[in-house]
C-alpha cells in the first residue's frame, strides 16, 4: 500500500514543473536540440498514478512523455542528460526527450509514435506475472492515442486475457492542435465500455485525486481484476511542442480557454496542501536538485561519432558502416 | 536415415525449443489447431497457455510481444500471410528493433516473427503472394529465408535463440521439400550455403529458389558449370562467401522471387560488384518491377522468376564474358 504522501506528491509535481521549465530553457538556449513536449499542466496525472504503483511494476509514456519518467522516480540529473544528448544520459544520448527509458524502475521508454504504449505493456505485465510477479502496468497516452487502431487493440487484448493494465488518458482537450470535438466520436470512457474495461472520468489537475482513483484500480487489479481505464481531464499549459514558441500558429486555443486552463495548476492545488514551511522546504530542495541536474547534464561528455550505433543489436551483431 | 519434410522441421524446431526453455512461448491466429499445419500438435503439447491463439489484432500482438520480451520471454509469432508482415511493420521496426538502441542496450528483445507460407501459393492471389524480405534487410532486421529442412530447423532454432528481433521467410515453394536428415542442428546466421560447386558462374538463389537453381544447373551441367550460392540469411548477409565464390567463377546472377527494384538481388549484386571484378555484367532474375502477382495461375507464374530465365541469364552471361 502507498498511502497518502502530501508532501511527496508535492515534491513530484514540483520537481516536474521546474525541470520542464528548465528544459525550455535549455531547448531555447539551443543545449537541448530537436525541442521536447512539455509536460507542463499536466503534472498530477503522472504525479498521482505513479504514487499509486509499486517497485515491480512497469509503465511506458507518450512522447510527452518527461513526467512519466520522473514521478516514477528515474534520476533527474541523467534524465536531464538524456534530453541534452549526453553520454551520461539515462539511454546514453541514444533516445532523447521522445525515447527516455530507464528499464531498471519499470520504465519501458517514452514513446514517439501515438498509441503504442499500451499493447508493449500489455505483454510485459503478461509475462511478469507469467513468471511470477505480481506487476500491474500502465500505459500513458493522450486524447489523441484513443483514435489509433493499435491501441484499441490493446484495449481488446488486455480485457480478453485479464492482464492488470491501467490505461491513463491524458485528455488536454487537443492532438497537437485538434480539438476532441474534432476528432473522437463516441466518447474515451465509452471505448473502454465497449471492451467491458472499468472507466472514470477524473480531474487530472488534483494530484491527490489522480492518486486516489489509481489506488482504487491498482489494488482492484492487484486483487484479480482486470484492466482499467482513467480518464484524466487536464490541461496543456504551454505548446504542443517548443517549436511553436519560435514560429507561432494560429490560436488554435481561446485565449479565454487558455486562462482558464492555467488557473487549475497541480504544482499550486496540491502546494495549497501544505503548511507554508514544508512547500518551502520541498521548493528549495527541488531547486537543487534541478539545478545540479543542469549542471550534470551541460559538463557531461557527448557521445563519442564512433560509437553511433553501438547499441543497435543486443546479440552484438555488428552493422556495415555507410562509406565508400 | 530419417526423412524430413520442410513443415515438419519447422515444427520440430519449435517442438524443441518450447522444451529447452519455459521463456518460449507461441502466438498468433489459429497456432492452436495449427491452421498453417506448422505449429500441428503443439497445444496438446505444451498447454495453451504456451501456444496461444490470438484474435484477429496482429498490431497489438506484435507489439504484445515485443513487451514479453522485454520482459524476459522469447515470443514466437507466427504469420499465415506474408503480407501481414505489411500491417506490422511499424511495430516490428519502430519498436522491436529500434529498442536496443534507442534505450541506450538497456534491453533486448528476442521476437521470433515465422511466416510459413511466403510468396506464391499458386492460387492466393494479389494480398497473399508477397515475398517481402528486401524490406526487413533494408532495416536491418535479421531476416532469413532457409531452403531446406535442415536450414528451416536449424535457422528456426538459431532465431528463437538469438537475441534480436528475427523475421524467418518460409516460402510455399519449399514447404513440402523433403530431404533425407540426420543430424538436426543450430545453423549459425549469416553463413551462406553452397549447394553445388561449378567454375563458370555463381547463381545465388534465395528460398525456395535453391531447387530450381540446381535443377537448371543440372539441365546445363554439360554446357556450363553453375555454382549454387544459397544466402541462408539475407541480413547479415554472408559476402565473404559470395565473394569468394565469385572471385573464383568471374560471373553472377541471381534469383530472387521478389520485385526488381530496391530487391536483394540489387543489394546482393552491389555488394559483390563493390569487391570483385567480374568477367562479366551481372544479372538478376526476379519478379517485375511493381509487380502484383495476377490470380489466374498462368500470370501468376508468368510474374515469378522462372528456370527458363535463370537458364537465359546464364546463357547471357556466358556469352557476355567469352
Amino acid at each position: 500500500m502507498t498511502d497518502a504522501d502530501p508532501v511527496g506528491l508535492y515534491r513530484t509535481v514540483r520537481l516536474i514543473r521546474r525541470f520542464e521549465e528548465r528544459a525550455v530553457e535549455l531547448v531555447h538556449g539551443g543545449q537541448i536540440v530537436g525541442g521536447i513536449h512539455p509536460y507542463l499542466g499536466q503534472e498530477g496525472i503522472a504525479a498521482g498514478v505513479c504514487a499509486a504503483l509499486d517497485a515491480d511494476d512497469v509503465l511506458a509514456g507518450t512522447h510527452r512523455g518527461h513526467g512519466h519518467v520522473l514521478a516514477r522516480g528515474a534520476d533527474p540529473a541523467r534524465m536531464l542528460a538524456e534530453l541534452c544528448g549526453r553520454v551520461t544520459g539515462l539511454n546514453a544520448g541514444r533516445g532523447g526527450s521522445m525515447h527516455a527509458a530507464d528499464l531498471s524502475i519499470g520504465v519501458l521508454g517514452a514513446n514517439a509514435i501515438v498509441g503504442a504504449s499500451g499493447a508493449i505493456i500489455t505483454g510485459a505485465v503478461w509475462a511478469h506475472r507469467r513468471r511470477g510477479r505480481d506487476t500491474v502496468g500502465v500505459s500513458f497516452f493522450g486524447d489523441g492515442a484513443v483514435n489509433e487502431g493499435m491501441l484499441l487493440e490493446a484495449f481488446n487484448l488486455a480485457a480478453l486475457w485479464r492482464v492488470p493494465v491501467l490505461f491513463v488518458c491524458e485528455n488536454n482537450g487537443y492532438a497537437t492542435t485538434m480539438p476532441v470535438a474534432g476528432a473522437v466520436a463516441g466518447s474515451i470512457a465509452g471505448r473502454a465500455a465497449a471492451f467491458g474495461i472499468p472507466a472514470v472520468q477524473v480531474d487530472g489537475q488534483d494530484p491527490e485525486t489522480v492518486r486516489v482513483a489509481a489506488r482504487a484500480a491498482v489494488d482492484r487489479m492487484r486483487a484479480g481484476g482486470g484492466p482499467e481505464l482513467i480518464e484524466a481531464r487536464t490541461y496543456r499549459f504551454d505548446v504542443h511542442h517548443t517549436f511553436e514558441h519560435a514560429v507561432r500558429l494560429d490560436d488554435y486555443r481561446p485565449p479565454d480557454e487558455v486562462i482558464r486552463g492555467r488557473a487549475r495548476d497541480p504544482v499550486r492545488i496540491q502546494g495549497e496542501r501544505l503548511t507554508d514551511t514544508d512547500r518551502a522546504a520541498v521548493d528549495v530542495e527541488v531547486e537543487a536538485t534541478v539545478d545540479a541536474a543542469v549542471r550534470f547534464a551541460l559538463s557531461s561528455p557527448e557521445p563519442d561519432p564512433a560509437d553511433a550505433l553501438t547499441y543497435l543489436y543486443a546479440s552484438g551483431l555488428t552493422a556495415r558502416t555507410g562509406g565508400g | 536415415m530419417p526423412r524430413l519434410s520442410y513443415r515438419r522441421a519447422l515444427t520440430r524446431a519449435l517442438g524443441d525449443e518450447l522444451a529447452r526453455d519455459e521463456a518460449v512461448f507461441l502466438l498468433g491466429e489459429d497456432v492452436q489447431v495449427g491452421a498453417s499445419l506448422v505449429t500441428t500438435g503443439l497445444a496438446k503439447r505444451f498447454g495453451t497457455e504456451r501456444v496461444r491463439d490470438t484474435p484477429l489484432s496482429e498490431q497489438a500482438f506484435t507489439s504484445f510481444a515485443t513487451g514479453a520480451a522485454l520482459a524476459g520471454l522469447r515470443p514466437v509469432i507466427e504469420f499465415q500471410i506474408p503480407s501481414l508482415l505489411f500491417l506490422v511493420f511499424e511495430q516490428i521496426v519502430n519498436h522491436a528493433h529500434k529498442f536496443p538502441l534507442m534505450t541506450g542496450g538497456q534491453c533486448r528483445v528476442p521476437v521470433t516473427y515465422l511466416v510459413p507460407g511466403s510468396g506464391s501459393r499458386t492460387g492466393w492471389a494479389g494480398q497473399h503472394s508477397d515475398h517481402p524480405y528486401s524490406l526487413f534487410a533494408h532495416v536491418g532486421v535479421v531476416t532469413v529465408v532457409p531452403a531446406t529442412p535442415a536450414d528451416a530447423y536449424g535457422l528456426l532454432v538459431t532465431a528463437i535463440r538469438h537475441d534480436d528481433p528475427v523475421v524467418v521467410f518460409a516460402p510455399a515453394g519449399a514447404m513440402d521439400v523433403r530431404d533425407d536428415v540426420d543430424d538436426l542442428a543450430p545453423v549459425p546466421l549469416g553463413r551462406g550455403r553452397i549447394h553445388r560447386f561449378g567454375d563458370d558462374v555463381t547463381v545465388v538463389a534465395i528460398g525456395h529458389l535453391v531447387h530450381d537453381a540446381l535443377a537448371v544447373a543440372e539441365e546445363l551441367a554439360d554446357q556450363v558449370s553453375v555454382e549454387v550460392f544459397d544466402p541462408r540469411t539475407l541480413y547479415p548477409f554472408d559476402i565473404d562467401g559470395l565473394t569468394e565464390s565469385v572471385a573464383r567463377t568471374g560471373r553472377l546472377v541471381v534469383l530472387d522471387d521478389a520485385n526488381r527494384s530496391c530487391g536483394m538481388a540489387a543489394e546482393i549484386i552491389a555488394s559483390v560488384v563493390e569487391r570483385v571484378r567480374l568477367l562479366a555484367p551481372p544479372r538478376r532474375v526476379t519478379r517485375p518491377d511493381g509487380a502484383v502477382l495476377p490470380f489466374a495461375p498462368a500470370l501468376d507464374r508468368a510474374v515469378q522468376p522462372g528456370r527458363d530465365q535463370l537458364a537465359t541469364a546464364i546463357h547471357l552471361t556466358m556469352k557476355d564474358g567469352s
